[in-house]
């Protein structure tokens, strides 16, 4: 018998709980320290995992908001909201929340401006750590495998509006949305382009792939740029504004 | 064994014999009469009020899947019996295309398919039976000016024997009544009285949570409303009869109809499943509805004894400890004095200390609270919520039962300790 609500536990999301177990315990919901009638303030359901001003949790598994282009976090508050992707905490965090306001939560770890911190030590062989900057930088033009350059941005920080930066992420974090991806657990808009990429990746490409990604240092432009004039390698339905318009 | 003792075996035997084989007896789909005023159920305005009438019922809630086409069905409801699948109210061979007028409304009235089959109660069919002929014909009419869509919707997976017809059959027996066949009018009743019954019974189906349920999901009086555990989801619904717990009879009409529009009113948040009855129910209701509902709600008769036996004390190690942790994790929130926060003259964080949810007999709400966070319903009188941290990664069922135990025994609070045992059934094994 399945006993799917929006109060238990599939089976299939055991993997992500264990991953979100492992973390030992979360950081304290890092407050203000006295009450102001802010975004802050309306935002500490968020900051309690995701770190103060989105900054990510240290344990990892947690990813960074801030900065990342308000059209990405508003498709992800969207996706969790329908069923794209899976996590019971977050879809029944945003599951009662208006369009509108999705957007203006959005907006506002977008324009967190703050440091990132240092990347991780390399824990992967040389070997491994070359073949994911030759995939990151370059694809893989026999097995259809685009660069994650020509989508993310030159320098992997993301392209406005919708699209992230792939650097200041732990490997776990990396490992599992690729792994979610390629599962069919995680989705984006049609046509989905990186579920497209990660089914033609294994399991060796995920890992070399992330562990590169995880070691490299942030460029001093952090944020993310604005679109340039060649066309994407893929069409990608999550790469556009939502529907609706803004933003 | 005695002739008599014998005779009467067999008596009861063929009793027996005769209950199963007339549970068990296929049914025929019960005859209709053909609606009084025959609908046009091309009419704009009967569509349009068909619309506003699935808004009143929440159907989507039940009958569209996370994130799919509106009324496709498909949506998993779990029960203690199996998991039941919202059915596909579009116009399309699997949906309502092959249905009539009379077939919806027989669904609605009788709890009955088309084919005779007997439907199952996680349809609220005690509430349905309650709507007029004319309110389902312009349903019917909604339904049937949708896109139709065909996605298939997975049949029900309903443990034996409850998925038998036999057993739904037992089972409306025991506590199926169908409503009157006409509209209810009353000259004793003030129509808007007359109004609000019919919402809170008929399409609103308050009782469909608001019931106390038995091992069989059933009530003598499934109109009920004095509170129960809610199947699966592990969230208390409330008595509506109950001043201690969620009755109104001391709420102005006013304070009433601003919980159902805007999720807020006095120093209450409306949580859980009623969020989401707010989202996507009763905030869109007409203001003349919402009063009628309200003018109802706030005359119920309040139980004869309420509750106000001196609950246990708690242990001091449970308020000492627990007291840390509410230092530590909700006094910036809630206050020292669990006095709470108000923004701009309304609730931002709710007070905890004379809080109803606090207070409540049953801990299932507050423990599902803390575990899982989480905000209001955003509304156009409330659009910007303020935020729950969960809190299910990071306290265990003792710390939890400690804290909450600090909180229902604080401030003049007067409620029955939580233990961890408490805490970990309403957790469950899939609870995080």
């Amino acid at each position: 018998m399945t006993l799917f609500s929006r109060l238990t536990l599939p089976p299939h999301w055991r993997p992500s709980l264990l991953l979100a177990l492992a973390c030992v315990g979360l950081p304290a919901a890092a407050q203000p320290p006295t009450f102001e009638d802010t975004m802050a303030q309306r935002m500490v359901a968020c900051t309690a995992c995701h770190g103060n001003q989105g900054r990510a949790a240290p344990d990892g598994y947690y990813p960074r908001l801030a900065g990342k282009p308000a059209g990405y976090l508003y498709n992800q508050l969207l996706h969790f909201r329908d069923g794209r992707r899976t996590y019971r905490l977050m879809t029944q965090m945003v599951d009662p929340l208006s369009d509108a306001y999705l957007l203006e939560i959005a907006e506002h770890f977008a324009a967190m401006d703050v440091p990132y911190p240092a990347p991780a030590k390399a824990q992967a062989t040389p070997q491994e750590l070359q073949r994911g900057e030759q995939l990151a930088l370059h694809g893989d033009a026999a097995r259809r495998l685009p660069a994650c350059v020509a989508c993310h941005g030159a320098a992997l920080t993301g392209v406005q509006p919708a699209t992230p930066g792939l650097l200041g992420l732990p490997r776990d974090y990396l490992n599992a949305q690729l792994g979610a991806w390629r599962t069919g657990q995680r989705k984006a808009h049609a046509p989905d382009c990186m579920a497209d990429i990660a089914q033609r990746l294994d399991i060796r490409d995920i890992a070399a792939v992330s562990a590169w990604l995880s070691t490299q240092r942030l460029p001093a432009n952090t944020h993310a740029v604005a679109p340039g004039a060649a066309p994407l390698p893929l069409q990608c339905g999550s790469a556009m504004p939502p529907k609706g318009g803004r933003p | 064994m005695s002739r008599i003792a014998l005779r009467a075996f067999a008596v009861l035997l063929l009793i027996g014999v005769a209950v199963v084989a007339w549970l068990a007896w296929p049914a025929q789909p019960i005859a209709v009469p053909p609606a009084t005023v025959a609908a046009d159920l091309r009419d704009p305005n009967t569509i349009e009020r068909g619309r506003y009438l699935s808004v009143l019922g929440n159907c989507q809630a039940c009958h569209t899947p996370r994130g799919g086409e509106p009324f496709a069905g498909g949506y998993a409801l779990p029960t203690p019996f199996g998991t039941v699948y919202g059915s596909n109210l579009t116009p399309s061979e699997s949906g309502l295309g092959p249905w009539s007028a009379d077939d919806f409304w027989r669904a609605m009235h009788h709890g009955q398919g088309p084919d005779g089959r007997w439907l199952n109660p996680a349809f609220p069919y005690n509430n349905t039976t309650q709507v007029t002929r004319e309110d389902s014909d312009a349903l019917y009419a909604y339904f049937r000016s949708l896109p139709p869509v065909d996605t298939p919707v997975p049949p029900h997976d309903i443990r034996w024997p409850y998925n038998t017809q036999l057993a739904l059959k037992a089972w409306r027996t025991l506590y199926f009544k169908a409503g009157p066949e006409e509209p209810p009018t009353s000259a004793a009743r003030a129509p808007e009285m007359l109004r609000g019954a019919y919402l809170v019974n008929g399409l609103g189906h308050c009782s469909a949570c608001h019931v106390p349920r038995d091992a069989l999901g059933g009530q003598g009086d499934m109109l009920g409303l004095s509170g129960g555990l809610i199947p699966m989801q592990r969230w208390y619904a409330p008595s509506l009869l109950d001043p201690a717990e969620a009755g109104l009879q001391d709420w102005s009409v006013d304070e009433i109809v601003a919980l159902f529009k805007d999720g807020r009113a006095r120093d209450a948040l409306v949580s859980g499943p009623m969020a989401e009855v707010v989202q996507h129910s009763t905030q869109h209701w007409a203001p003349a509805d919402l009063r009628a509902m309200a003018s109802y709600l706030q005359q119920l008769p309040k139980p004869p004894a309420s509750r106000s036996e001196n609950p246990p004390a708690a242990d001091g190690r449970a308020l000492s400890v627990g007291g840390k942790r509410y230092e530590q994790h909700c006094a910036q929130c809630h206050g020292n004095q669990g006095e709470g926060i108000t923004s701009q003259g309304a609730t931002a964080y709710p007070a905890l200390a004379g809080n109803r949810a606090v207070t409540m007999a049953s801990p299932a709400n507050l423990v599902q609270i803390v575990l899982n966070g989480g905000f209001g319903p955003a509304t156009e009188g409330h659009p910007r919520p303020f935020g729950m941290p969960p809190f299910v990664l990071q306290l265990n069922d003792q710390e939890l039962a400690d804290v909450l135990t600090y909180v229902r025994t604080q401030w003049g609070n007067q409620a029955p300790p939580v233990s961890a045992l408490d805490v970990q059934q309403l957790r469950g094994p899939l609870g995080r």
